[in-house]
């Protein structure tokens, strides 16, 4: 095989690492709240914007950079449930995607209005690592490697604990959970949280690969949102799985042409596919 | 005669009378309004059925790109290129939209997979940065006042387009309005199993208006292409332009006629007049307050403005009929 194939179907799996986690914390939201986030990617917009200030204009040690991120993060999920979500919940589901969007032209208008339509780099050089006469990048390894570690802790949480329980239920039945003396308005809270953290965590792993700008969002979003759907709403492992076939039609798009005619693959496979198989590829 | 017979006459003979004594800079406002009026309300043919598209940014960048295109590097003439948009737009709209009804994606799923297609088509131009100059965009090539190229320096026949163009969206929306696939619609709308159950040819009505509603929005892009000259990916096609529409749309008013075009007005008028207060210093901050406007209208007053207009008029009068539908989509 072509060893620079190989090299692009290995970074395709490593960039599918940090697209996994978005889509898990997209399907939370969507799984328990019954909301598309269209604005979820701008989050992450925001925590890379966090790091960067924290770490380069501030010089906050990286990791505690990173922790105050995803703290952010989180309360920003809060915030985001708290002002635009809770007013819709009773609306009809397009109203719900349609505020959310009002927030992306918000968030990316905002960020404009701050901080410029500059690039702006956090300016850590990692090595890169050879391997086999391969070049993979050292940063993307690191990606790969927490968001693999934040998806198993996601996992165990909502498997082994009370308030992992309690969302699960939500999601398989909103009406019978508040009989059973669960309160649905903190475990939203609580969800919105972790899906705003984890946005947090994703912003963290891709700032040391991707420079920020106001819209950076809408580079990654539309990306996440046909993982989501292809994985079928809602549906978390279809989501995890759904990630490594978009990232790697992606890098072996790449690889045989440019970057945007192999989005222009991804985006035409999730269409096509969304005939075959209308509600995901994992639901029958 | 009615008052509002007199009232649209009056209308009329503003219309017709502006291109006298209004500045160049309010008439290119104007027909900006006037072509984007157009755009909105061929989506709101879809999308007051709650039909709603993602992906009109697609067919818009066909409509703009096409006939510029054609003419910039063939010497097509648009008379033919703006055509050929039409039914490649159309061409796509059946691609798309056939196995989309054939297997019921709808909702939430039609949203995003018409999504989908806006970012194909913004992502193609943008990689056909060969002859499309990618996203820096390109311009048009100029030749002056020319019926042949479709161009005119002078603002006041770009008007006269757009104007004529607007009254086509109104009269198809009339059409639709009071013909027996209003009923239709709304029925598929609410229920596609009860409708096919009723003798409703569910595809048949689906296709229909999405075919209309693609093509409107393509000729309203390749007039939009002919009147700035100047192209970009970002602005004609991609989720910014598809969101845009939605947002302006549902900000008017799907509902009614005049909604999504005062939809148009508002949201130019409010966009032009934040870049005038705040300059050029503080970019984005009239996005922003845009943003929020949005938000705030989508929680407040998610059937727009001309709706929220008419259910006071209705609260007022107890005997009236009542609103049809209060929300925008079920």
């Amino acid at each position: 095989m072509d060893i620079y194939l190989l090299e692009a179907i290995i970074n395709g799996i490593l960039l599918g690492g940090v697209l996994a986690l978005l889509a898990l914390g997209l399907n939370l939201i969507f799984g328990v709240i019954d909301v598309v986030w269209i604005s979820y990617a701008d989050i992450v917009m925001c925590g890379m914007y966090g790091v960067y200030f924290l770490y380069a204009q501030y010089n906050v040690p990286l990791p505690l950079a990173c922790l105050i991120a995803i703290f952010g993060a989180a309360c920003l999920g809060i915030l985001v449930h708290k002002l635009i979500i809770a007013p819709v919940l009773g609306a009809p589901p397009l109203n719900q995607l349609l505020a959310t969007g009002g927030l992306l032209f918000f968030l990316q208008s905002f960020a404009t209005l701050l901080f410029g339509t500059d690039f702006r780099n956090i300016g850590v050089r990692l090595p890169v690592l050879e391997v086999a006469t391969m070049y993979v990048s050292f940063a993307r390894l690191i990606a790969f490697g927490v968001a693999l570690v934040g998806a198993v802790a996601l996992y165990f949480f909502l498997k082994k604990t009370y308030l992992g329980t309690a969302i699960r239920a939500i999601a398989q039945d909103r009406e019978i959970v508040g009989l059973m003396g669960i309160d649905q308005r903190r475990l939203y809270l609580v969800v919105s949280a972790i899906g705003g953290a984890l946005a947090g965590l994703a912003a963290c792993l891709l700032a040391l690969q991707y420079d920020v700008h106001p819209f950076i969002g809408n580079t990654f979003g539309p990306v996440i949102f046909i993982i989501c759907v292809l994985g079928g709403l809602g549906n978390m492992l279809g989501g995890f799985f759904a990630s490594f076939i978009i990232s790697l039609i992606i890098a072996i798009g790449g690889y045989y042409s440019s970057t945007e005619l192999s989005y222009v693959l991804a985006f035409s496979f999730f269409i096509v596919l969304m005939f075959i198989r209308p509600r995901g590829l994992f639901t029958p | 005669m009615s008052t509002t017979r007199i009232l649209m006459l009056i209308g009329a003979a503003i219309l017709i009378a502006l291109p006298a004594f209004a500045p160049a800079y309010f008439l290119h406002l104007l027909i900006q309004i006037l072509i984007w009026a157009f755009i909105y309300t061929a989506w709101s043919l879809m999308g007051r059925f709650g039909f709603v598209s993602f992906g009109h940014g697609a067919f818009m960048g066909l409509g703009a790109y096409i006939p510029a295109l054609l003419w910039t590097f063939w010497g097509v003439t648009p008379w033919l290129g703006i055509p050929l948009a039409v039914a490649a737009a159309i061409l796509l709209a059946v691609i798309v939209g056939y196995p989309c009804f054939a297997r019921r994606v709808v909702g939430h799923y039609f949203a995003l997979v018409t999504l989908a297609l806006s970012q194909v088509v913004l992502l193609s131009l943008t990689a056909a940065r060969d002859v499309t100059g990618g996203s820096l965009g390109f311009t048009q090539k100029a030749v002056g006042h020319s019926w042949y190229a479709l161009q005119f320096p002078e603002k006041g026949y770009f008007y006269g387009i757009a104007v004529l163009l607007w009254l086509v969206g109104l009269l198809v929306w009339q059409r639709i309005d009071r013909g027996i696939s209003r009923e239709a619609l709304e029925a598929i709308g609410e229920d596609e199993d009860a409708a096919a159950a009723v003798g409703i040819n569910v595809m048949r009505e689906k296709m229909r208006v999405t075919i209309i509603s693609a093509a409107l929005t393509a000729l309203g892009g390749a007039i939009y292409g002919q009147y700035f000259m100047y192209l970009n990916p970002e602005t004609v096609s991609g989720i910014t332009v598809s969101l845009q529409i939605v947002f302006a749309a549902i900000a008017g008013g799907v509902y009614s006629m005049f909604g999504p075009s005062v939809g148009a007005l508002l949201t130019l008028a409010l966009t032009e007049g934040l870049r005038v207060w705040f300059g050029t210093e503080f970019i984005g901050a009239a996005n922003t307050i845009y943003g929020i406007l949005l938000v705030l209208c989508i929680i407040f007053m998610p059937q727009g403005v001309v709706g929220a207009l008419q259910g006071l008029k209705l609260k007022r009068t107890p005997s009236g009929r009542p609103a049809e539908r209060q929300t925008v989509i079920s």
